[in-house]
């Protein structure tokens, strides 16, 4: 069976049916299909409004067919620079095309581009289902690896950014073995606001060193009052304590937390940057 | 609710393709790209199913897609436009101009996907150099180093146009590659665009353990209740071995007891396409049995023993040695020594291996992508039990090989589903097992030590290298033949022991990719090199212009060439570019320059390697030259055309070519070890030749006449003389490099001819984070001489991608590595520009003193770039790929 809805009651109703999945920009779908013969499919690149990035007062929302080009076409607040340059590193354009955030978040993959900046932004997921609409943060949302908090009949419909305190700007490194559509080694994300020339709000968060992309707090509140000029030189290992790097194809657990303590010093000067 | 069922095609998707209403069939679900193809569209090609290559880029509403990541429901009421319906389009159009001239064409198979992403790059406006970059970085290329591409386009943003090259297109000129406009068009048909409608499609089932019992009771019920055949390796009507050395042929179409590698064939299910795509749940157990998966394991006491006939699962070994190298080495004013260790490379054509076959009768035929044709028929027909008259290989044009496809692949099920079935039966390997089936580049660990006395004169070196060369023995001994008379390099080394071994392990069959293990030794060789300079406080470059072998010197196989060594002209080539380039040696990123060189002998080590040439005259004038010789994207269309072309004294477009076609064609031998331009290269002048002469013959003219064409018009002085042929006149030439056999000690004459190359890599790197950015390569390569130097230079930069590659990022682990996002070949970001300098020492051999060229290029490739990290960074690496992790390490453990 092949659902095509063009609402969002008309996509819970077919994901009602046993087996069936979800596919959008398919970029993460094909692939895990292989050979195997298709499933049910439940098309949600069809409902109407789905694709849309807005902006109001109470926040930016990002719908659940928005694709990365979509993301990187709007006009966003600078604290979305870090969302828009993960845009530009997923994949290749052909990905940035058809690939949607949201598809990216819930494929819970440790190395999900999107997911360190979303995590900076205070990012939430609305979802809809049997039981009616909700809001989860990101942070609650990415359970482990492939693994997302989301019940069978429910559907994400999209992401809701709160409005970025004021003057936040937004930063991503991205670090991979090769130039484009590569799978990243490590990376980090950081969104940085600063008042009189001290940090007055801070998000870093790193992925593809821990099973799912991890906010460093406590550098978080260390940046916090930081000036300008020194917040560059305040991270250190400890603050990379909640990361759980591992041994892979990639790379070794002790590069990673090598190159995400370099990475996070120089996402936060590109942040911090005027 | 709006609801796509799945029947069809009563709810066929109506999308608008190439400017017309297309009605597209299969389940809504199915990949865009395959209802594409089923439609004909065979411009979109397929590569990874991943949307890891972009071989399969469609413009969706005028945005560049990948075709394998949409289901053909999302192409509804949506324009879709591929390679064949653009070609028209004005941007296209000068693109396929610009492609041809800059030879950005290769083998062709990602071209429609860089052509349909280069489009929409230019409909959006003039694009800089970033924005060619990014809007091409979705399609990966293995063949051209992408400089052609990115050059190609840049002439189109330009309005650029280059002259009309020389219409005779003799040697020497760059004409544009003769099978290259329907490449550029989406005309050109590989493995997977050949097969007739209703062929019946094959699944195999492969094991997934590196070594495993399996039982296969309940196939055979299973598939008959499917409407489909089940084969296994009782089906198999002659032998149920093959191997591309009879001496070693060990390999079993389908194993029998027991599974020798992940990804091993065991059995087939032939059928109709949508039984096929349903299957599930296919009851073959297998049971994991202990495993040797590294040579130290399989040389452990009580290892498994793959082969009985091969204790120790040592396949064979080789050796050359000359002089006394431990008495030199002991005598030696400084001494280097090391271990090196090099992975699994896969070869990683975009195109997988794919064809169908056909029954005609008694025969058999089969259309596949192939290096050598012959050695197909002769291996097909062994396993079929047939007469090798009885089987029929027509190549497809082949989407990229570099070795891979020397071997069989997809040609034995292909023959035995067909022979069974009396139908047509196709298969196109998925990339997963494209991946896990077929060879690789063989690992190497590699310990040696090289001494020179305190003038830098190097005075010796000793060479032990183990290959891992995996469950079967494929090209294994060829590797391990060769790397001893090549670990050298192209220097004097007066004395010298080198030893090989070819270890057999439960991994995928190591086999021939472009340098047959010499790219190893050559990374051992030159790191090494470069530590005897720097303990002498000697250049790279002087140190290895001291060395180098000249004309009269004396290999370490006691071979003397008495004229073109041309090793030290492409070293000397290298000295201005060498002593003007960028370094740094402080800060966060460090920037060094690396040299290295190497060698490689042109043909089959001293054996027999002839090529036949067919070249025929027709009465109605036309020219016809059966060349066997497949063309897998490095031009031997092209360059044996213009020899034979050169010979006969015609133009070349004036040839029409026949083939390869083993009915039509006679054996030009195999697309391997650089040896078409040569060998097939001096059959084809040896053919032109002789038709000359008989052509002249007839006219009664003498041997400076001129042979016009198309009316076959001798001119000699005043007289002209159209020939009024009444039948065709034909003229067969064999060429066979005069080699001579080693003895023990490897000495003799291995080659009649090798190539020699020196590359200069200039790098970045990130003292941070050990990621390491090559900005230049400098190639100086002697040809002998360049019978198209724009296929020359992209040899070179192809080459050197490949070689970029092997340093930095690739590394096939068996069972992991199955797929082109985890599994890294270079982008188009990778490369950095490339400075091809040609060198022409002519052979006295060669065909117009021409040598070969495409397996020279990424030797040097690898040593110049971890040389260059080394004079960067202070960092030894010893290891490939050279990943940032590594080389952190590296740099870590130095300072």
């Amino acid at each position: 069976m092949y659902f095509a809805p063009t609402t969002v009651p008309d996509a819970l109703a077919a994901l009602q049916n046993p087996g069936v999945r979800v596919l959008a920009g398919g970029t993460d779908f094909y692939p895990a299909l292989g050979d195997a013969p298709l499933p049910a499919i439940v098309d949600i690149s069809r409902i109407k409004g789905l694709s849309r990035i807005e902006v109001s007062p109470q926040g930016i929302s990002i719908g659940a067919a928005a694709t990365w080009s979509d993301l990187v076409r709007a006009p966003l607040p600078p604290a979305f620079d870090g969302l828009k340059a993960a845009a530009r590193e997923i994949g290749a354009i052909q990905i940035q095309n058809a690939g949607t955030l949201v598809g990216n978040l819930c494929n819970a993959s440790p190395a999900a581009d999107g997911v360190p900046a979303l995590l900076t932004l205070d990012a939430r997921v609305a979802i809809e289902g049997p039981t009616g609409p909700r809001e989860v943060p990101v942070a609650d949302f990415v359970k482990g690896v492939r693994t997302v908090a989301l019940e069978p009949g429910a559907l994400v419909v999209g992401l809701i950014v709160p409005p970025p305190p004021e003057g936040a700007k937004g930063a991503f490194i991205k670090l991979g073995a090769r130039r484009h559509m590569v799978i990243s080694i490590a990376m980090v994300a950081a969104a940085i606001a600063l008042r009189d020339g001290r940090v007055s709000h801070a998000r870093v968060a790193v992925g593809s060193c821990s099973a799912v992309a991890t906010r460093l707090t406590a550098l978080e509140d260390a940046l916090m009052g930081t000036p300008v000029d020194q917040i560059a030189k305040l991270p250190v290992a400890d603050h990379l304590a909640p990361l759980t790097p591992i041994d892979d194809v990639r790379g070794t657990a002790a590069y990673r937390e090598a190159a995400a303590l370099e990475l996070t010093r120089r996402t936060l000067e590109e942040a911090a940057r005027a | 609710m709006s609801v796509l069922k799945h029947t069809r095609p009563a709810d066929g998707v109506v999308a608008t393709v190439n400017g017309a209403p297309l009605a597209l069939e299969g389940a809504p679900g199915r990949r865009l790209s395959a209802a594409l193809r089923g439609a004909g569209l065979t411009d979109v090609k397929v590569g990874c199913d991943a949307g890891d290559c972009g071989a399969c880029t469609v413009l969706v509403d005028g945005a560049p897609r990948c075709a394998c990541l949409m289901s053909t429901a999302q192409a509804e009421g949506r324009t879709i436009e591929t390679l064949s319906g653009l070609s028209a389009s004005g941007e296209t159009a000068a693109l396929a101009d610009a492609f041809l001239a800059r030879g950005a064409a290769q083998c062709g198979i990602c071209t429609p996907g860089m052509m349909v992403a280069a489009t929409a790059a230019l409909r959006a406006g003039p694009p800089d150099d970033d924005a060619i970059e990014t809007a091409l970085a979705g399609v990966l290329c293995r063949c051209t180093g992408y400089q052609p591409i990115v050059d190609a386009v840049r002439d189109v943003v330009r309005g650029r146009h280059d002259p009309a090259p020389d219409d005779e297109g003799h040697v020497g000129a760059s004409i544009v590659r003769l099978d290259g406009p329907k490449k550029c068009d989406g005309r050109e048909r590989f493995g997977d665009d050949v097969a007739p409608a209703g062929a019946l499609h094959m699944r195999i089932i492969r094991s997934p353990h590196p070594h495993a019992a399996f039982a296969l009771e309940g196939l055979k019920a299973f598939a008959a209740a499917r409407g489909l055949v089940a084969l296994t390796a009782e089906d198999v009507p002659g032998e149920n071995r093959f191997g591309v050395i009879p001496a070693f042929a060990d390999q079993p179409v389908f194993a029998q007891s027991v599974a020798r590698f992940p990804g091993e064939a065991v059995a087939a299910l032939v059928g109709p396409a949508d039984a096929i795509a349903a299957l599930t749940d296919v009851p073959v157990r297998f049971e994991a049995l202990p495993a040797a998966t590294a040579p130290h394991e399989a040389t452990a006491e009580g290892a498994p023993i793959l082969h009985p006939g091969r204790p120790g699962n040592v396949m064979c070994r080789g050796r050359v040695s000359c002089g006394n190298a431990d008495a030199a080495l002991a005598d030696a004013a400084v001494t280097a020594t090391g271990r090196f260790t090099t992975p699994f490379v896969e070869h990683a054509p975009i195109e997988p291996e794919a064809g169908y076959a056909r029954r005609t009768g008694d025969r058999l035929e089969i259309f596949a992508a192939t290096q050598a044709p012959h050695m197909d028929r002769e291996a097909v027909a062994a396993i079929l039990g047939l007469a090798d008259d009885a089987v029929r290989i027509v190549p497809t044009a082949c989407g990229g090989g570099f070795g891979t496809k020397l071997d069989l692949s997809v040609q034995p099920y292909l023959a035995l589903g067909t022979w069974v079935t009396g139908q047509p039966v196709r298969l196109a390997y998925t990339r997963k097992e494209s991946m896990q089936a077929t060879t690789k580049r063989h690992p190497a660990d590699i310990t040696a030590t090289v001494g020179a006395a305190a003038d830098g004169t190097l005075t010796a070196m000793t060479f032990s290298g183990t290959f891992d060369t995996g469950a079967y023995a494929s090209w294994g001994p060829t590797v391990a033949t060769r790397v001893p008379v090549h670990a050298s390099g192209p220097y004097r080394v007066p004395h010298y022991t080198a030893t090989s071994a070819a270890i057999h392990t439960h991994n995928p069959p190591s086999g021939a990719f472009r340098g047959f293990g010499v790219p190893q030794s050559a990374i051992a060789q030159e790191v090494l090199f470069e530590d005897l300079a720097r303990a002498l406080g000697i250049d790279g470059l002087t140190f290895r212009l001291k060395n180098a072998l000249r004309n009269g010197d004396t290999t370490v196989c006691g071979q003397t060439f008495p004229s073109g060594v041309g090793i030290a002209a492409c070293l000397e080539a290298l000295r201005p570019h060498f002593d003007s380039a960028r370094r740094v040696t402080e800060g966060t990123v460090r920037r060094g320059v690396g040299v290295a060189a190497g060698w490689y002998g042109c043909g089959n080590t001293s054996m027999p390697n002839p090529s036949t040439m067919r070249a025929i005259a027709r009465p109605d004038g036309k020219i016809v030259l059966h060349q066997g010789a497949t063309d897998i994207g490095q031009g031997a269309n092209t360059v044996i055309t213009q020899i034979f072309a050169t010979a006969l004294g015609v133009p070349a477009t004036a040839v029409t070519l026949v083939g390869p076609d083993t009915d039509e064609t006679p054996d030009a031998g195999k697309t391997s070890a650089s040896r078409q331009t040569f060998v097939s290269g001096n059959a084809a002048r040896l053919a032109g030749e002789a038709l000359r002469a008989e052509l002249l013959r007839l006219g009664n003219a003498g041997p400076d006449a001129t042979i016009r064409v198309p009316a076959l018009t001798i001119v000699d002085g005043a007289r002209e003389q159209t020939l009024a042929l009444t039948a065709p006149v034909e003229v067969s030439r064999t060429y066979d490099p005069p080699t001579e056999p080693l003895d023990e000690n490897g000495q003799g004459a291995p080659y009649a001819v090798f190539g020699y190359a020196a590359h200069m890599a200039e790098v970045a790197v990130d003292m941070a984070l050990g990621t390491v950015r090559v900005t230049r390569m400098t190639a100086a390569h002697d040809v002998g001489r360049a019978i198209n130097p724009t296929l020359v230079e992209g040899q070179v930069t192809g080459g050197i991608a490949q070689g970029l590659g092997m340093a930095l990022m690739e590394e096939y682990i068996p069972g992991r590595t199955e797929n082109l996002h985890d599994y890294l070949i270079p982008t188009i970001g990778d490369m950095p520009p490339v400075k091809t300098l040609i060198i022409e020492e002519p052979d006295p051999h060669g065909p117009y003193g021409a040598k070969g060229l495409g397996e020279h290029v990424l030797i040097p490739t690898a040593p110049a770039i971890l040389n260059a990290i080394r004079d960067a960074t202070g960092a030894r690496l010893t290891a490939v790929p050279a990943t940032p992790d590594r080389v952190l390490a590296a740099i870590k453990a130095q300072s």
